[in-house]
């Protein structure tokens, strides 16, 4: 009875504390709002944070257990690499007041001026293309800098089973440095393409384009992975090791959108936020749905890597448009993502594109099909209500935005391809960026890291 | 009636498997086997430990067949296992005294074929 007594106090002491720091600000509604908004980003970053575990279980699933213990130490590092990298410059280019291009000003380890949690005219800072949201400065970097993990963690797939390790540590700092926070400077930083009108709510493009294209010019500069394809050049399988565990690693994920997608309003605002859990789940079952059943017509089986794949493509395709469309809308986004992807791991096979995961046909693929929805789908009365911007599609009356959504795919994918392929090329000849012939045979577990992933168990593999 | 036992290079069996069938020998087992011969196996670290001598993963083959087919399948596994580097290989061939089929109990060459 006693100790309920203290935490009574203490709690009191707590609430009365909140309060005092808002009478300082003037009035104790805004304290209030500056508390919630702070812990629904924070625990969306969370969410967005715990993808990372998606992502490493979906890719190691899918990949032979020879390599598991690489793709596990790869997803691993990445957000480390993204979070010091990101901390480093990452931040001040994409978010520094500067030109159209980057950032210029407050550059380096957040050190510029900033008056956060104020906002609009009360800001008095060097990020303000960012001071839209009443959270302090250091909430917002974090949701950012989940994101920019997030990116840079897209490329590990799509590289799987054959690149260096160093040479991937490397490309991922590239990622957060200089790939990443350009692009997000022009869509989010204030840069030319957010002056133009483009719309990207919460990364189709800024994020899983961006990791896409940087993952296709990877891929096809290390070449298909030993026995992809056969001396008639016919695309072979390669079966992942662990479904379950890829299974596990897509449910992951699915939660993480929920962070990924309704956190980017970066306000516990409720409509917006019920809005966007809706319009988000509902792309991600639609798509699961017409994936299977693409698989099932197409190939013969409901195939459950195509399922899972499916989940993601719809999650990714919903990402830029979730606060712009209809619940209806994104049911139709969800199902064309779906059938999209399937064919799209069938297009990168035939084309020799060796894509261990299908990191391209969901992220990349489907973010620009995400991006161009925002030009198709978007209703005016949803977009001003939801995601405060006065936009819409081409079904809804809005030729125009269609054509900005296509410069900015088109701009981003310029972007990207350019800079990592001269980065893939400077790793390439600095460094080498494939492992010898004879370590992909064995399993990059033993050659990069001298250990095994199932020690103990006879694994059967004969690829 | 002799019985062939190979054991090769795991990424080897597809190809072996290929030149197995070009001969029309399609009857096999084939088993996953650890091993090691003139390479010794290979070294690995566990957090900073060494691990000596670890055993190579090989993939095991067993054909039983007749005398007429006996060089035939040799030289089909030779030509899909080598690759002139250690580590290729080996084959046994040792007599088979009897075989049976259990579906219907014949015995000998018929059983094999």
């Amino acid at each position: 009875m006693r100790r309920t007594l203290v935490y009574g106090a203490a709690l009191l002491a707590v609430i009365c504390g909140a309060a005092g720091v808002g009478a300082d600000d003037g009035t104790g509604a805004d304290s209030v709002k500056v508390t919630l908004d702070t812990i629904w980003v924070l625990v969306a970053a969370m969410l967005v944070f715990f993808m990372n575990l998606g992502f490493a279980t979906v890719e190691s699933g899918f990949a032979r257990a020879k390599n598991c213990v690489n793709i596990l130490s790869k997803n691993f590092i990445v957000f480390a690499i993204s979070s010091l990298g990101f901390l480093f410059l990452g931040w001040g280019l994409m978010f520094g007041d500067g030109t159209g291009f980057m950032g210029l000003k407050g550059l380096w380890f957040l050190t510029g001026a900033d008056n956060s949690p104020a906002t609009g005219d009360a800001y008095k800072g060097v990020y303000s293309a960012i001071s839209w949201t009443g959270v302090p400065l250091l909430a917002k970097f974090f949701f950012q800098l989940v994101f920019c993990g997030t990116a840079a963690t897209i490329v590990s797939g799509a590289v799987a089973e054959r690149v260096k390790y160093i040479s991937f540590i490397i490309f991922s700092f590239a990622m957060a440095i200089y790939i990443y926070p350009i692009v997000g400077h022009w869509a989010w930083g204030g840069g030319w393409l957010s002056k133009l009108g483009f719309c990207d709510f919460a990364g189709s493009t800024v994020v899983h384009s961006v990791g896409g294209w940087a993952a296709l010019v990877g891929a096809m500069m290390l070449g298909p992975r030993i026995g992809k394809y056969g001396p008639d050049g016919k695309p072979r399988a390669i079966p992942g090791h662990n479904l379950a565990m890829a299974t596990l690693g897509g449910f992951v994920l699915w939660l993480g959108w929920f962070g990924f997608n309704p956190g980017s309003t970066m306000a516990a605002n409720p409509t917006a936020i019920s809005h966007i859990v809706i319009t988000t789940n509902t792309a991600a079952a639609a798509a699961i749905l017409s994936a299977t059943a693409t698989s099932w017509l197409l190939l013969g089986k409901p195939d459950l890597g195509m399922t899972i794949n499916g989940c993601l493509a719809g999650l990714v395709a919903i990402t830029a448009p979730c606060a712009y469309v209809s619940v209806a809308s994104s049911l139709i986004i969800g199902l064309i993502a779906g059938v999209l992807v399937v064919l799209a791991v069938l297009f990168f096979d035939r084309r020799h594109i060796d894509d261990p995961v299908g990191a391209l046909s969901v992220h990349l693929v489907n973010g620009i099909f995400g991006t161009l929805c925002v030009g198709l789908f978007a209703e005016k009365s949803i977009a001003q209500a939801v995601g405060g911007v006065e936009i819409s599609g081409l079904f809804f009356g809005g030729a125009r935005q269609f054509v900005v959504q296509l410069i900015g795919v088109a701009a981003s994918a310029l972007y990207v391809l350019v800079t990592s392929f001269i980065t893939w090329l400077v790793l390439k000849l600095a460094l080498g960026i494939r492992v010898s012939a004879q370590e992909e045979i064995r399993g990059l577990d033993i050659g990069e890291h001298g250990m095994e992933a199932y020690s103990g168990f006879q694994i059967f593999i004969t690829q | 009636m002799k019985l062939i036992i190979a054991y090769i290079q795991p990424e080897k069996l597809n190809d072996v498997k290929q030149s197995l069938y070009r001969r029309e020998v399609y009857k096999m087992s084939v088993t996953n086997a650890l091993g090691c011969g003139q390479q010794r196996g290979y070294h690995e670290m566990y957090r900073g430990v060494d691990i000596e001598v670890n055993l190579l993963k090989k993939v095991r083959l067993e054909i039983a067949v007749n005398e007429d087919f006996v060089e035939p399948t040799i030289q089909a596994i030779i030509e899909g296992a080598r690759t002139g580097n250690i580590g290729d290989g080996k084959i046994f061939v040792v007599d088979l005294l009897e075989c049976i089929r259990i579906r219907t109990g014949e015995r000998g060459k018929v059983a094999i074929g």
